[in-house]
């Protein structure tokens, strides 16, 4: 085992172990302990309700990331190379991301209903504006000295963009989809707790309305261990694409 | 031996009678603004020589190099590269860079092959042409590094075999040692006169260091500033038949660096 390994599963050990000392003390009648929890989440995938759930959830979530990362990455090339762009965008995307979504959720119901579209807008307004805010700053931050390398050797203006500055914003854009798709997930659960309850969101609701903690925190638990999943993923696609983006540590 | 020398000397002569002009640049003026960065500069660059261009900072030396190499247009006047007239950048000119403008996402043959990629040459072709550069500038086994995992020098020789692999007929240096370390400059002063001597080009260098240029220059140009303009040219041409090794002790060496220093003196600040 790699001593990277070894970290991770320390870091693992440590805040479950912590999790099931304070389920234990109990901290709250209403928290419980990891291996309730886990016991609950393995019922749950035997018996089928898990998998269902997330055939539910993951509708909203994946339109929804899927919506945003490629209008996202799109808007935010657009407003780095257009100050006309920046002016008119710019400040839609500062507004939808300070804004309090929870007190937007009855606004959007009555425009959109309480079905998918409303549950997919909620996804959008969390993982987009990180994401387009941080293209844009990636692409006004290019180094003048390679565009200027580029058309120096006769780049065109679509091969500036194409080979230099888009791999060059690349390391931002990666960032801000990760901190998108995080916000994302947090997006779809929050849409099936306050719009209807479908799902995960379901479950969560449902297993407290019963006193049922052990199954609501092994459905919260298993919506984080997918986000994780999910960014690890995103993180060794990086890679694969863009070998040189990766230099190592600060401290090395 | 003496016959030798006078034969050099005829050889140096004739260079001189007739010679070919590979870049001029005519009545050049650049304002930025307000600010006038040159104001009706002429200047020759005569083929297969390295002319400095040498100057104290904000005397426009790059600016003016910027201009030839199409990346800035000149507010007035015209430079014309073998003849024609320089609307953009040109196949006929290579640049290398200051900080090197390396692709940090691309190995050392991907950026070296990276002019031949954007002028369409299909990728086993341009990757050869590259391989070989790379062991022209003595990179030979870095091919699948990245740039971050260089040293400064060895940076700046992809930025060269870079420039190389393109096979322009002029290269546009725009202070390429300044960031690298004493020793390696003097490794890279020394390789650029055998690349000056082996390879049929016109260089264009822009240098900050008296010592540099008069080192490796076959004409310098010193540029004034404020406005800037051509105040002298010097040809150290008695320096570029002597051993490379002694030029740094040699009288004529020292006396033309003193007489450039004593021009420049009163304009730095």
């Amino acid at each position: 085992m790699t001593r990277p390994t070894v970290l991770k599963l320390l870091s693992a050990a440590l805040v479950f172990g912590a999790w099931e000392i304070a389920g234990r003390i109990p901290v709250s009648y209403a928290f419980p302990t990891f291996i309730e929890s886990m016991q609950a989440l393995f019922r749950m995938a035997g018996d089928g309700t898990l998998w269902n759930a997330y055939a539910e959830t993951l509708k909203p979530l994946a339109i929804g990331i899927l919506i945003s990362a490629v209008l996202g990455i799109a808007i935010g090339l657009w407003t780095g190379l257009n100050e006309w762009f920046d002016w008119l965008f710019s400040p839609i995307f500062i507004v939808m991301q300070a804004a309090p979504l929870a007190a937007l959720i009855p606004l959007l119901v009555m425009m959109y209903g309480i079905g998918l579209t409303s549950k997919v807008f909620v996804v959008c307004i969390m993982a987009m504006p990180v994401i387009v805010l941080n293209t844009a700053g990636a692409v006004r931050n290019t180094p003048h000295s390679l565009i200027e390398m580029g058309k120096s050797f006769l780049a065109s203006r679509r091969e500036v963009l194409t080979k230099i500055i888009l791999p060059a914003a690349s390391p931002v854009i990666f960032s801000g989809l990760r901190l998108g798709i995080s916000a994302g997930f947090i997006g779809a659960i929050l849409s099936e707790l306050k719009i209807t309850p479908t799902g995960v969101g379901d479950i969560i609701s449902y297993s407290r309305s019963i006193a049922d903690y052990a199954s609501m925190y092994a459905a919260i638990f298993s919506i984080i261990a997918l986000a994780v999943l999910f960014l690890n993923l995103l993180e060794k696609t990086e890679k694969l694409l863009f070998a040189g983006n990766v230099r190592g540590y600060a401290s090395d | 031996m003496c016959v030798a020398m006078l034969q050099t000397n005829n050889v140096a002569a004739d260079n001189h009678t007739t010679m070919d002009i590979a870049v001029s640049a005519r009545n050049v003026s650049k304002n930025y603004g307000e600010v006038e960065a040159l104001r009706d500069l002429t200047l020759e660059f005569p083929r297969g020589q390295l002319t400095s261009l040498l100057g104290p900072s904000g005397c426009g030396k790059t600016t003016l190099l910027k201009i030839i190499a199409g990346l800035l247009e000149p507010t007035a006047g015209e430079i014309e590269v073998n003849g024609s007239p320089v609307t953009g950048p040109g196949p006929d000119r290579a640049f290398v860079f200051q900080d090197f403008a390396l692709l940090p996402w691309a190995s050392v043959l991907r950026n070296v092959a990276f002019g031949l990629e954007l002028r369409g040459v299909a990728k086993s072709e341009r990757e050869d042409i590259a391989a070989k550069c790379i062991g022209d500038v003595g990179l030979a086994g870095f091919e699948h590094s990245f740039p971050h995992e260089l040293s400064g020098g060895m940076r700046q020789r992809v930025g060269l075999a870079r420039a190389l692999s393109v096979d322009a007929q002029v290269l546009l240096m725009d202070e390429p040692f300044s960031a690298v370390d004493e020793q390696t400059r003097r490794k890279f002063q020394e390789d650029l006169l055998a690349l000056v001597a082996n390879e049929n080009k016109t260089f264009l260098f822009v240098t900050h260091s008296i010592e540099e240029a008069v080192y490796v220059s076959d004409q310098i140009a010193i540029l004034l500033p404020r406005p800037s303009r051509v105040s002298d040219i010097i040809r150290p041409t008695g320096l570029r038949e002597k051993d490379i090794s002694t030029i740094r002790r040699d009288p004529e060496y020292l006396d033309i660096v003193d007489q450039i220093w004593a021009s420049l003196r009163s304009y730095v600040e």
